[in-house]
This record gives C-alpha cells, sequence and structure tokens, in this order.
C-alpha cells in the first residue's frame, strides 16, 4: 500500500508552478501517476541526504532533476580523485573542495529553481535532531555504522522516514525504515559488528556504477514516498548482486521488542554512536601490532649497498600488478599456508601498500620462529613518498 | 536435492571465495554447523565463542528471518535456500 509523507514543516505550500517549471517537468506531467499534483508534491517536499558521495551521487542529481523543492546536503569530506570512479556528481575540477558544497553547485546547475542548502559539517548526536527537523524525508548514503545507527535513532524519534542503502563491492542493500508501522534498522541489527569483525583489508573497494545504481533506488523510492505512489520497500531488505544481476528481497519484521521503535522504548536520546560501535575515529583503527621496522630511506641504502635482503610482498596479486618492489609475492591469507617457501635463514622485509597488513606478516613470522625480519615501515605508499616518486600510489 | 547456504561477499574470503554451498540438512543449525566445519574461518565471524548466532549476522530461510521462527532450530527442507544477511555500512576502504 502507498504511504504519502506529508510536508511536516516550512511556509506555505507551492500551489502551482510556472511556465518554465511546466516545460522542464512536461515528462512527469504527462503520467498520470505524477502530473501537476505530484510535482506540486515533489516541488514542497524537503529532503535531507546524508552523504553526498557514492550513493549520495545519484540521488542528488536524480532528486534535483525531479523537482524536489528544498535538498539538504550533509557532508564535512573534501573531494578527493580516487572519489571520481564513482561520486558522479563531481568533477575533476572539484578535487579539493567540500563535497558539500561541488554538490550543491552541480546540483544548482542543474536545477536553478529548487533550493539547496548545504552543511559541511559532520552529522553528530549534537546536531542531528536540530538538522532533521526541517526536512520530510532522510536519505542515508553514509558510509560507517556509527552514522546509521545515529540517522535511524534521530529518524525514529523525530518519526522521519529513513531510505537506507548500502554497498559493499559488488552487493547492495536498501529499504525504508522509520515508517510508522515499519521496522527500523535496529530491529534488522540491534547492535553492530565489533571492528575486528568487519571485512578484511584485502576486501577494499567498490565497482563504481554500484552505488550508481543504490543510490537510484534510494532516489526512486524517495520520489515515491512523496508522491504516494507504489509499494514502497518498508518491511522488506531488496538485495542485490550485481555480478549474478540478481535482485532479491528478504522479509524486514517490526521487532515488538526494539530499543528504538517497539513498544517499549528503552532509548529515548542520541547517544554516542562511536562508543556504541566500539571505534573512536572515522575509521576502525585495528589492534596495530608493534614489530620491528625499517624505513623506506634505510632499506633503500642497505640495497644500494648489496645487502642480501629477501623482499615479501604480502599484498593481492592485482595489487602487484598495480605497482610492486619486486619482491616475493605471498598473499597475507596465504602466509599460514605457505610459509615454507620462505627461508628463515634470510634477512626479510616484508611489505604491503601501507604497512599494516605486512605487520601482521612480521608478527606472526616471527611467532613461527623467524628472528631476522622487518617490515617496511608506511609500505610501498611510503616508498613512492620517500624514495621513488615514480612508483604509483592507489 | 539439499539445502542450498548463500555465502555474502563481506564472507567469502573466509569461505574459500565461494558464493554458496550446499549441505543436506534437516535445520538451520545443522546447515551452518556444516558450512562451519567445511569452512572453519567461517565460525567466528558467525557464532561467539559460546555458540550463539552473532547479533549483527541476520540468517533467512528463504525469505523469512530465523529470528521470527524457530532460530537455529528453524526445520529446512529439500530445496530451501539459507541466506546469511551481514550489516554492511557501505563506504569503500582502500586497502591497508
Amino acid at each position: 500500500m502507498a504511504t504519502t509523507v506529508q510536508p511536516q514543516t516550512g511556509a506555505k505550500p507551492a500551489a502551482s508552478l510556472s511556465n518554465e517549471e511546466i516545460l522542464r517537468y512536461s515528462r512527469h506531467l504527462i503520467m498520470p501517476e505524477v502530473g501537476m499534483e505530484g510535482q506540486l508534491k515533489l516541488k514542497n517536499a524537503k529532503v535531507l541526504l546524508i552523504g553526498t558521495g557514492g550513493l549520495g551521487a545519484p540521488l542528488g542529481l536524480y532528486l534535483a532533476a525531479a523537482g524536489v523543492g528544498k535538498l539538504g546536503l550533509v557532508d564535512f569530506d573534501v573531494v578527493d580523485s580516487t572519489n571520481l570512479q564513482r561520486q558522479v556528481t563531481f568533477g575533476t575540477s572539484d578535487v579539493g573542495k567540500p563535497k558539500s558544497e561541488a554538490a550543491r553547485a552541480r546540483l544548482a546547475n542543474l536545477n536553478p529553481d529548487i533550493q539547496i542548502q548545504s552543511f559541511e559539517t559532520q552529522l553528530t548526536s549534537a546536531n542531528a535532531l536540530e538538522l532533521f527537523k526541517d526536512f520530510d524525508i532522510i536519505v542515508d548514503g553514509t558510509d560507517n555504522f556509527p552514522t546509521r545507527y545515529l540517522v535511524n535513532d534521530a529518524c525514529i524519534l523525530l518519526g522521519k522516514p529513513n531510505v537506507y542503502g548500502s554497498i559493499f563491492r559488488f552487493e547492495g542493500q536498501a529499504t525504508v525504515f522509520g515508517m510508522p508501522d515499519g521496522p527500523c534498522y535496529r530491529c534488522l541489527y540491534p547492535e553492530p559488528p565489533p571492528p575486528g569483525l568487519v571485512p578484511s583489508c584485502a576486501e577494499g573497494g567498490v565497482l563504481g556504477v554500484l552505488p550508481g545504481i543504490v543510490g537510484s533506488i534510494q532516489a526512486m523510492e524517495t520520489i515515491k514516498l512523496i508522491l504516494g505512489r507504489g509499494d514502497n520497500l518498508v518491511g522488506r531488505l531488496l538485495l542485490f548482486d550485481a555480478l549474478g544481476m540478481k535482485f532479491r528481497e528478504l522479509k524486514l519484521r517490526k521487532n515488538p521488542n526494539c530499543p528504538m521503535c517497539g513498544t517499549h522504548r528503552t532509548i529515548n536520546k542520541l547517544i554516542d554512536y562511536y562508543q556504541f560501535c566500539g571505534v573512536r575515529g572515522e575509521e576502525a583503527p585495528g589492534p596495530t601490532v608493534q614489530v620491528p621496522e625499517i624505513t623506506p630511506r634505510e632499506l633503500k641504502a642497505r640495497l644500494d649497498r648489496g645487502d642480501d635482503l629477501f623482499i615479501l610482498d604480502v599484498r593481492e596479486p592485482h595489487e602487484y600488478q598495480i605497482c610492486n618492489l619486486k619482491g616475493h609475492l605471498l598473499p597475507l591469507g596465504e602466509l599460514t599456508r605457505r610459509v615454507h617457501e620462505l627461508d628463515s635463514s634470510r634477512e626479510i622485509v616484508a611489505h604491503c601498500r601501507s604497512g599494516k597488513r605486512s605487520a601482521e606478516a612480521v608478527d606472526f613470522l616471527r611467532k613461527a620462529g623467524f628472528r631476522k625480519i622487518l617490515n617496511l615501515k608506511g609500505g610501498i605508499l611510503a616508498w613512492s613518498d620517500e624514495v621513488d616518486p615514480s612508483v604509483p600510489k592507489y | 536435492m539439499p539445502v542450498k547456504v548463500m555465502i555474502p561477499s563481506p564472507l567469502r574470503p573466509y569461505a574459500g571465495k565461494r558464493d554458496s554451498a550446499e549441505f543436506n540438512a534437516r535445520t538451520v543449525g545443522e546447515a551452518l554447523g556444516h558450512l562451519t566445519t567445511e569452512f572453519g574461518d567461517l565460525r567466528k565471524h558467525l557464532f561467539t565463542e559460546d555458540g550463539k548466532l552473532r547479533s549483527f549476522v541476520n540468517v533467512y530461510v528463504n525469505d523469512e528471518d530465523i529470528r521470527y521462527l524457530a532460530k537455529e532450530n528453524t526445520p529446512t527442507k529439500d530445496g530451501d535456500t539459507i541466506s546469511i544477511i551481514p550489516s554492511i555500512a557501505g563506504g569503500v576502504p582502500a586497502m591497508e
């Protein structure tokens, strides 16, 4: 059953479209499912996007193009060149600019008739309720557990829908939380995974189109909520597998004992979500092992001197193809199985991209009886910075 | 025809990179038991030390959440699909 989200706050709603707007939105207006009535609903709608990155890009573009009257953009990050592979709101000339402002400028160019507010700030428990209160629908396009729980809880406390999307490598999830009879994020996942059990570092990356597809699904759900048309994803978790090109859906039930949206709410205010998720900073700082190190400059000097050093590269084969120090490739995940390939009588210098995986490798090998083993401090990134800038960073 | 267990991407590195596995099992618990016997590294990602399913891992038989059925004792029949759905935050970490 379709559910309409009524605009909750703000000035007197717009009652008509200009001739220019009628022309701009004509392909909406000629559909009976949208029509003049639907287009005015879009014009009077206020949608807040949390995150203007991979999911936020198609969200911002499609919602602005569709004529959503007021868009809020929350992001504290700055555009960098690794974003451009998927964050299609941004262009090369935006690198170095705040994302919220770069996105605002792009969307204002796309549709000058709508109001766009950028908030160059990190969403926190201190500002979330204040930021959310002027909007009808909140769209979660974030990338970390603390913010996901924060967005969920703030939406439940304020009674606002939360259009959810999430991606991992080739898979995506989407649903709508926070509707009166529907479940919330905590009904689905009462607790986040502890930092130590999040996916391994050898599994980074994402195919750039994936957030485009999942963010577009979120945009479609947002527009349907505004129009009150169709069946939205309330109570359904849509799973998308890009490799198999399959969509599946699972039933999401409202948990009557949910501490947030259940019959006896036990969480009545926003909490410290970093503490709740067991992370202090932006990214989960995994336990860093203390191992003997060598700096890139020291390694260079020793190699130049002709010292007999065995360079052990613990990255993945596809990373070796990007750049390498001509080391022996033995991925961290295969180390236990292939440790016999290594000669403990030789002096070994282990490296990876940043020095973290190789620290684990050195720690493991020391425990396995290797004595002459060092970790290349800062990995291939530091090697590129301090010794050989022709080695590309990735 | 046995029961098919779908393995999500975040857990595939611990399951020999497989995306699914098939087992003869009468309950969800039995199927997950076979799975974690075959792929030992998966165990700590799915179960706590005292053998309970972790709270951030949801398991479905076909499209139903086993928390609303009989949990690990939920019976399975030939041809059923068991899905493991871990929470994913999104975001695109670089490698380390």
